[in-house]
């Protein structure tokens, strides 16, 4: 017997999953929602999406080189997915150099400073949006208005979005109801907002690639969207005068965004089905808090950072039902 | 259909030898028969250098309770008691015996003829298959009379036949059914009258349909023997798995056993190896091995006296590829790399798998991104990411904490790892040196 022999202990065989395999289908499941963005802001989502993706390729390269020394890991893709997002996350409005500051946090204090990919407590694109928009509060607030193909970057018209009409509504301005889009444009995205956050319709496109391609399950997704709909659906049957309908609430401002592909965020989401759902519930309560009753018209960042703070101790109190458990 | 409900993987089934017959491999020259080659204390030789054996001579003795006999499968002399490298990678004592002839012992029945009845009583048989040396030959070999012997307290009420095999590539155990479905019906009613019980099923994985109908057919007058199809998922024939798909009961970590929720599990090969032992008064000499791979020439399903050096199996295989990367004793899941091809073929040799030298490596391991698809395998609802860390860490009062003896070694969770990170190796580890402090524990109380 000439030729040598690998010796390993089994499994010998694997499935063929890759970290590239599921950062890829994240990229793709994304495509659809940055179409749309196109379309309702134009140019301006263009480029800010761009200037996020490469300012966040860059940073990465630039440290994993010259500060860690290390191989380079932009291979794995996942800092695209840290550009699109934060992108997402963003006013299609906004001057470059803030989302290059913006980049420069989420890739640099977000996800390198604690060891890349998979040692990062926090999601990455939302240190850096809430960087963002905590240093730059109005530029951050300024959201324009859908323009349908768009030329106009920095200069474009800004106007309240629904969620900040939802506010004003509860506040006691029952006259905002007045300003509300339809269900229908809201539905499609056919709304002001982040860059990203607008069309639940094709968001909801991109859930189904992540389930259909087994890159993500539906717990966390469902019991966020669960819990806003039984939340703000009880306040709306208490007083439907100041409280909206509670699908205003899915479909506006970033909560399908932040459901499906925020808090989805495998690093920084539990390990467990019974962790997942309770996180998601987190989430979808401090949303509904934040939104109702916080100073911000949207919750969904603050809420998804709160809840992966969360994630060590749900991963230590939710374990899996243990084969046997029932009957001990 | 029925199934297990937590965890599980669905592998390539790559059963490239399901339509190919049993082949009878011809005698080796030289047959080495490993002393250790089940569960327990490794058997006690009672021959020496220089003696006649035959075919059937019983050339090692059970070294306790839990152990089994080794009988040659050749006839010749013992040419030395040595040590041998066998599929645990370690170096074990074992027999030689240079073949000369094929004669076998005269109280063996070599008749075709089906033997369906036996005046046996319950203990007459137990004794007869401890003194057959049959032990369980799905691969872990467990010393087939001490199953049947279940603990007093336990109330057995079925008899499950385990004809899963959910391993990749393996066909030993379906070729068998469709060749030799009487003698299987017949082993199972000699065990069911050792057990005193007039229940027994057959699951069977629904990839194998021509056996399903088959065995249905011939049960379908005998009262007492039900056919069941299985969902296919990864690792169904685990034995707990498949008591929870056929009963719908967990059996209860260790130590607690199948009899504890009222099942006795045997391998649809061991049934057959008892068949022959109990009616044709033949000790467990010969096996069915599945000789396979993609690059394999000639994939085969053969009848292999034991003791054969696997070089022979490739032999007739058409030869072991160039390309080969390699060996395995058993299937891709749970198999285990053999260092070369002397190895002999033991009792637990199911299969003998050739992986190509391109899949053969392990690839670059990378961090976790703690996508949870591991907690997801595991089928016995265990984190393998968060035992695979106690275990790199050293801490071992996390990995028992986290129940990690439940650990049934399937590889589920490595064989799933988007990161390729070798879960099941710091398992191993874990469990290993969980298990001994356990152990010391007792010891001490």
């Amino acid at each position: 017997m000439a030729q040598k022999l690998y010796i390993t202990t089994s499994p010998h065989i694997h499935c063929g999953d890759t970290i590239e395999r599921n950062m890829r289908w994240v990229i793709w499941a994304l495509m659809p929602a940055l179409l749309a963005s196109f379309y309702v802001f134009g140019l301006g989502a263009l480029i800010v999406t761009a200037t996020s993706v490469l300012s966040c390729l860059f940073f990465e390269w630039f440290i994993t080189k010259f500060i860690l020394k290390r191989p380079s890991t932009l291979g794995d893709l996942s800092a695209v997915i840290t550009g699109i997002l934060l992108a997402f996350n963003l006013p299609s409005n906004l001057p470059i150099y803030m989302i290059v500051i913006g980049a420069l946090v989420a890739i640099g204090i977000g996800k390198m400073a604690f060891g890349g990919l998979g040692n990062n407590p926090f999601n990455p694109a939302l240190v850096g949006r809430v960087f963002l928009l905590i240093s730059f509060p109005a530029k951050m607030t300024s959201w324009p208005v859908p323009a349908g193909f768009a030329t106009s970057y920095i200069d474009a018209q800004t106007g309240a979005t629904p969620l900040n009409l939802i506010g004003q509504i509860a506040g006691g301005n029952t006259a905002a109801a007045d300003q509300l889009p339809g269900l229908g444009d809201l539905f499609l995205g056919n709304i002001g907002g982040c860059i990203g956050e607008v069309s639940a319709l094709l968001l909801l496109v991109g859930f189904v690639i992540l389930l259909c391609s087994k890159t993500i399950t539906w717990h966390i997704p469902v019991s966020i969207l669960g819990t806003v709909t039984v939340l703000t659906g009880i306040m709306w049957l208490i007083n439907p005068v100041l409280y909206v309908n509670p699908l205003y609430h899915l479909c506006s401002g970033g909560l399908m965004l932040g459901a499906i592909f925020m808090a989805t965020d495998y690093v920084t989401s539990p390990m467990t089905t019974k962790g997942m759902v309770w996180y998601g519930i987190g989430i979808g309560f401090l949303t509904v808090v934040i939104r109702y009753f916080g100073s911000y018209p949207e919750g969904m960042s603050f809420a998804i950072l709160i809840m992966n703070a969360v994630t060590p101790l749900i991963n230590n109190w939710c374990k899996p039902k243990r084969f046997g458990e029932a009957v001990k | 259909m029925n199934t297990f409900k937590i965890g599980g993987v669905h592998p390539e089934p790559n059963k490239l030898t399901a339509d190919r017959k049993i082949e009878t491999l011809g005698l080796p020259q030289q047959a080495v028969f490993p002393l250790s080659q089940h569960i327990g204390a490794p058997a006690v030789p009672c021959v020496q250098k220089g003696d006649s054996v035959r075919v059937g001579t019983r050339i090692a003795e059970p070294g306790g309770f839990m152990s089994a006999s080794i009988h040659s499968s050749v006839s010749g002399k013992v040419a030395k008691i040595d040590t041998i490298v066998d599929a645990s990678g370690l170096r074990k004592p074992a027999i030689f015996i240079d073949v000369e002839g094929d004669e076998w012992e005269p109280s063996i029945d070599r008749s075709e003829k089906l033997v369906l009845q036996s005046t046996k009583t319950r203990e007459e048989i137990i004794e007869c298959i401890k003194n057959a040396g049959v032990v369980g030959m799905g691969g872990a070999c467990f010393p087939t009379h001490v199953k049947l012997c279940p603990p007093k307290e336990c109330t057995i009420d079925t008899l499950i036949i385990n004809a899963v095999e959910c391993e990749p590539y393996l066909t030993a155990d379906h070729r068998l059914m469709l060749e030799h479905p009487d003698e299987i019906i017949i082993g199972i009613k000699v065990i069911l009258k050792v057990l005193g019980i007039d229940r027994a099923v057959i699951g069977v994985e629904a990839n194998k349909p021509d056996a399903i109908d088959l065995l249905r057919s011939k049960t379908s007058m005998v009262s007492g023997i039900e056919v069941m199809p299985l969902q296919m998922k990864y690792p169904q024939g685990g034995e707990k798995q498949l008591i929870e798909a056929v009963t719908g009961r967990q059996v209860p970590p260790p130590p607690a056993l199948p009899a504890n929720v009222g099942c006795v599990v045997q391998n649809v090969g061991t049934v057959f190896a008892i068949y022959e032992a109990v009616m044709k008064n033949k000790p467990l000499i010969e096996r069915i091995v599945t000789v396979t791979g993609q690059d394999v020439k000639k994939p085969c399903n053969l009848k292999v006296r034991m003791g054969t050096p696997v070089s022979q199996l490739l032999e007739y295989a058409g030869g072991m590829p160039e390309d080969t990367g390699k060996l395995i004793s058993g299937g891709p899941m749970m198999g285990r790399p053999l260092l070369d091809d002397t190895a002999p073929v033991v009792k637990g040799t199911s299969g003998i798998l050739l992986i190509p030298a391109k899949d053969a490596a392990r690839k670059q391991e990378r961090n976790c991104i703690r996508c949870a698809k591991c907690v997801q395998a595991c089928p016995m609802g265990l984190e393998p990411y968060l035992l695979a860390t106690a275990s790199e860490s050293s801490d071992w009062e996390c990995a028992e904490e986290n129940w990690i003896m439940s650990c049934i070694e399937c590889g589920c969770c490595q064989s799933t790892c988007p990161s390729r990170r070798p879960l099941l190796d710091w398992v191993r580890l874990a469990k290993n040196r969980v298990g001994g402090i356990i152990r010391a524990r007792n010891a001490k109380k």
